[in-house]
């Protein structure tokens, strides 16, 4: 079923493009790489490469290379926001604002991995992938950038606390439709409540999820810590010890040290092939929620609109009774509040559509990402506790030779 | 009085043979007279390091003359009995898979850090563990035991008015024994103790036994038994006699001691001479030294005094002559009369010193590493059950079917992490039991530093004993040149001469007793380090053993759990990447 999905996706790029040699399949890569860290202090960013290779005529060239840094991929991602309304933008990493400042490798290498996602995903959608801005952001020079960026207006400009409050705006109003407080201006659609309330559970879950699995990670961490430490002890005791039973207690000191550096290994894997996914998941639903109240505002003025219309339709039959001159007035004020309320409801229902046919993609994406990501978790976690084993098991034949001597 | 005492003590000592020392103490319980048990023990201990110590390589564990060759099972030391639960933190919701198999160590029976009975364990003819558990046999021979057991603590009233008002009341334990060891003349039986009686039985020992290596007493604790509850510490105490006093049984002098015997089998009261509090000690000692600085009392430490340490208060005279001695072997420009000439020693005592150190540090490092292991397991727990708490989550809201995969797929991984959750917390119980063997030998640590001051205290009275001999001797060899210059000579002075002559020959004497006492523990602490050594040899290698297995039969279940995982989810390999 996904696979077809992926297939579908290739298929549309097909479709939608302007005549060429048949025998050249048409596609767009993308990729995000070395990170650079320029600047200084509070000023410091990180700047990345990203590599387009294409065939597609709008683009220039089959490579071409930009430099871009983190705040351009917000704009782009607003941007989409704007103009795809009902699509589910690809989630980004982050804005955060202490660790930019410690910029540690790891936190740079998992940033550029889930930026080069966020390209790629834009890239691979059969709607997003279309748009100009994607092609601004992956061929303009950075100057250009640098302006368009200036410009941006987007809801993401909106501080946080504004976001969070059309979210409690969307959430409160479910509420009071319940406790009948006011008129309400939602929907009332139960298969669309059922997906709002899916959604804003599923966030709670996959948070709690989340976190323990960065925990998990800690520990990973911190028993090869103490294993390390244990076995340096270890060791130092053996040399007190000397003979033979010092040979074995310097044996297994070296043991846990060895031992300790897989846990390292083991935790990096964790971090980057279970946790970043499970944070990915979260930034996805949390991604949703934007598109749910894009929807609700939509549905908000869908309805204004209509009401307004309605208001305007009296009056005017109204006038054209009484034959007033102000007739043809309020027929082109009537004509052009129609268009716009049709252009509403047209917008509202082009949201409603596309969000029917990307829930039906994300959850199957979804049901992939998590399949990968257990199997990762999975595979690391055999073969670390394989590793321990084999590495302790070594040991035991040295040990018996100890105490028989 | 004291002459005659050390008559009786020559004789004794060069006519007394082992089994004549036996009868001594069968016909002679527990005489009153402090120095008479002092005596018999000192004598008792030196027999036995002069002749038949047990100990002896030549030797096997248990005389031959004694224990008909019985076989019970080796008693299996479950150091922390309580201790070890089976994982009882709160149950995930029930799934049939979740289904917990405990290790149970095939390869060398040794989970738990104990000898177990199979035939590949310890046939080197080593010693019992000091450890804690009951002496095992070495393989030729016997196989006596005793087992004790601490239980049933009760409250009891003090008999007679206590000072304390509303006080008065203590706890007492039930201590039971089974043994096979015919001195006890009984194959079980149990007395009723209270700490105090342990602390007197430590101190007996102490006195008794110097240059061993003594397991050392639980802590009076004053400051625990106010802060916890009183039942916690109650049971903590129960524990820590418990091991106290296996440790006492597994040692191969120690355990046929009359002071333990009589503390395990004598019903009522203790019958061992309690220690005096010291403002009692300090007021006899205060009462002395004028009557010896007048020469009223005799200044001279008595041989059976000899064999014991210089004690605060009894004895402040010799307090200050062997203070005075320590500062002029510290400061003093001249050697002291005698030296602790063995390098050899003076070596094992600094290794034993790293040791120290060392086991310290790996204790502490054990102890990390178990409080990681711990939040590992408990981690992946709480991962495990935020995903089961998912699962049910979408199989609730389910919409569509990938949903339903991925609830599937979910749930195989929550499952297994709950599994690993669970495998990772009974390891680490085992860790614990294991490198609990760091801090045991730490424990024991105090009883050998213990054993090295008795030498140096011994030691220091020598060479206190040798000074003031020197001292006396030149003033004999005044006297009498003085005493020739004049006709005829003086009264006075001949007396004086006379008892100057008398002292010296006592002085002597208590010379020659303190002197065989420090060859006596100095062969004691040679003997014990040996034995020290061996066992701890022996200790840690099984530590180690017992450690590494763990850890490889925990792991291994753990990668299963996982590898299942792998399998389950292998459809996902290909479409990754």
């Amino acid at each position: 079923m996904i696979a077809t999905l992926m297939e579908q996706q290739r298929s549309v790029t097909a479709s939608s493009q302007s005549p060429r040699s048949p025998s050249s399949q048409p596609y767009l890569s993308v990729s995000v790489t070395d990170p650079v860290k320029l600047g200084n202090g509070v000023q410091a960013y990180v700047s990345y490469r990203v590599i387009t290779r294409t065939n597609l005529p709008e683009y220039q060239g089959p490579e071409k290379i930009v430099i871009r840094r983190y705040s351009d991929f917000i704009w782009l991602r607003d941007r989409l926001f704007e103009k795809f309304k009902g699509i589910f933008i690809p989630p980004l990493p982050e804005k955060s604002a202490v660790e930019k400042f410690r910029f540690s490798a790891e936190f740079i290498e998992m940033r550029r991995q889930a930026l080069d996602m966020f390209v790629n995903r834009v890239a691979s959608h059969h709607e997003l992938q279309q748009s100009e801005d994607l092609r601004t952001f992956l061929q303009a020079d950075e100057e250009t950038m640098e302006r368009l960026r200036a410009q941006e207006t987007g809801i993401f400009k909106k501080k946080p606390a504004d976001l969070m409050q059309i979210f409690k705006d969307v959430q409160s109003k479910v509420s009071d439709v319940v406790l009948g407080k006011e008129k309400p201006v939602e929907e009332s659609n139960p298969e669309y409540e059922k997906l709002k309330h899916y959604i804003f559970e599923l966030e709670n879950h996959l948070a709690e999820a989340q976190k323990h699995a960065y925990r998990l990670v800690k520990r990973h961490r911190e028993l090869g810590q103490s294993l390390s430490d244990f076995g340096k002890a270890v060791k130092l005791l053996g040399a007190c010890e000397g003979n033979s039973l010092g040979k074995a207690f310097t044996e297994l000191g070296a043991k846990a040290e060895t031992l300790s550096v897989k846990l390292q290994k083991e935790a990096h894997q964790l971090l980057m092939n279970f946790e970043e996914p499970l944070k990915d998941y979260v930034r996805a639903v949390q991604s949703i929620k934007a598109t749910i109240a894009e929807r609700a505002n939509a549905f908000r003025r869908h309805c204004e609109l209509a009401e307004t219309i309605k208001l305007k339709e009296i009056n005017l039959n109204k006038l054209s009774l009484i034959r007033s001159d102000r007739v043809g007035e309020a027929e082109m004020e009537y004509n052009e509040l129609k268009e716009e309320s049709d252009e509403a409801t047209q917008t509202f229902e082009t949201i409603v559509r596309l969000m029917n046919e990307e829930i039906v993609c994300f959850q199957e994406q979804k049901t992939l990402d998590m399949g990968v990501a257990f199997h990762e978790f999975a595979k690391g976690q055999a073969r670390l506790a394989n590793g321990i084993a084999d590495a302790w098991r070594s040991l035991l034949p040295k040990l018996e030779s100890c105490s028989s001597s | 009085m004291m002459g005659s005492e050390t008559q009786g003590f020559e004789e004794g000592h060069l006519y007394a043979s082992k089994e004549e020392m036996e009868n001594l103490v069968l016909d002679d319980p527990l005489n009153d007279s402090k120095s008479y048990s002092n005596y018999r023990s000192a004598m008792s201990s030196s027999a036995i390091s002069e002749t038949h110590h047990p100990l002896s390589p030549s030797i096997l564990v248990t005389p031959a003359e004694s224990d008909p060759l019985l076989s019970p099972p080796p008693y299996r030391d479950l150091r922390n009995p309580r201790g070890q639960t089976k994982s009882s933190y709160i149950e995930p919701p029930a799934y049939a898979d979740v289904i917990f198999s405990p290790f149970d160590g095939d390869h060398f029976g040794d989970v738990n850090g104990v000898e177990s009975p199979s035939p590949n364990s310890d046939n080197s003819g080593r010693f019992s563990r000091s450890l804690g558990s009951s002496s095992s046999s070495s393989a030729a021979s016997s196989s006596e035991y005793i087992k004790i057991t601490v239980s049933n603590p009760q409250k009891e009233q003090e008999a007679s008015n206590s000072i304390v008002p509303g006080g008065g009341t203590y706890v007492t334990y039930l201590i039971t024994t089974r043994t096979n060891v015919p001195e006890f003349g009984g194959s079980e039986f149990s007395v009723r103790r209270r700490f105090r009686d342990v602390v007197t039985l430590a101190d007996r020992l102490a006195e008794s036994y110097r240059g061993l290596f003594i397991p050392p007493r639980p802590d009076k604790s004053v400051v625990e038994s106010q802060v916890m509850q009183k039942q916690e510490f109650v049971e903590q105490r129960r524990v820590a006699l418990e091991k106290y006093l296996r440790r006492l049984a597994a040692h191969p002098v120690l355990k046929r001691s009359d002071e333990l015997r009589v503390f395990l089998q004598v019903q009522g009261k203790l019958p061992l001479p309690t220690t005096t509090d010291v403002a009692s000690r300090m007021l006899d000692g205060a009462v002395n030294l004028p009557k010896q600085l007048l020469g009223e009392s005799s200044a001279v430490v008595a041989p059976h005094e000899v064999v014991q340490p210089a004690k605060g208060g009894r004895d402040l005279l010799r307090l200050f002559k062997e203070l005075k001695q320590s500062m002029a072997n510290d400061w003093g420009g001249s050697r002291p009369p005698m030296v602790e000439e063995d390098k050899d020693f003076l070596e094992k005592k600094e290794r034993i010193n790293d040791l120290e150190q060392q086991l310290n540090n790996a204790s502490q490092q054990a102890e990390s590493l178990v409080k990681a292991q711990q939040e590992m397991g408990e981690t992946m727990g709480e991962l495990g059950l935020a995903f089961i708490k998912l699962t049910k989550f979408e199989n609730e809201e389910v919409v569509f079917d990938s949903q339903k995969v991925r609830a599937n797929e979910m749930k195989g991984f929550a499952t297994a992490a709950v599994k690993a959750s669970r495998f990772y917390r009974e390891l680490n119980a085992q860790t614990v039991k294991h490198l609990d063997t760091l801090h045991e030998y730490l424990g024991l640590m105090l009883a050998v530093h213990s054993a090295f001051s008795d030498r140096s205290s011994a030691l220091l009275t020598v060479q206190t004993l040798l000074s003031e001999l020197s001292s006396l001797q030149s003033r004999a060899e005044k006297l009498e040149a003085a005493s020739s210059k004049i006709f005829g000579g003086d009264k006075s002075r001949i007396r004086k001469t006379e008892e100057l002559k008398e002292t010296i020959r006592d002085t002597e004497d208590a010379k020659n007793v303190a002197v065989r006492e420090y060859e006596r523990i100095k062969e004691n602490n040679r003997i014990e380090l040996e034995r020290f050594d061996r066992e701890r040899k022996a200790d840690l290698l099984n530590m180690m053993k017992g450690f590494v297995l763990n850890q490889v039969g925990y792991t291994e279940k753990i990668a299963n759990v996982w590898t299942k995982v792998v399998e389950e989810t292998s459809v996902y390999a290909k479409e990754s990447s």
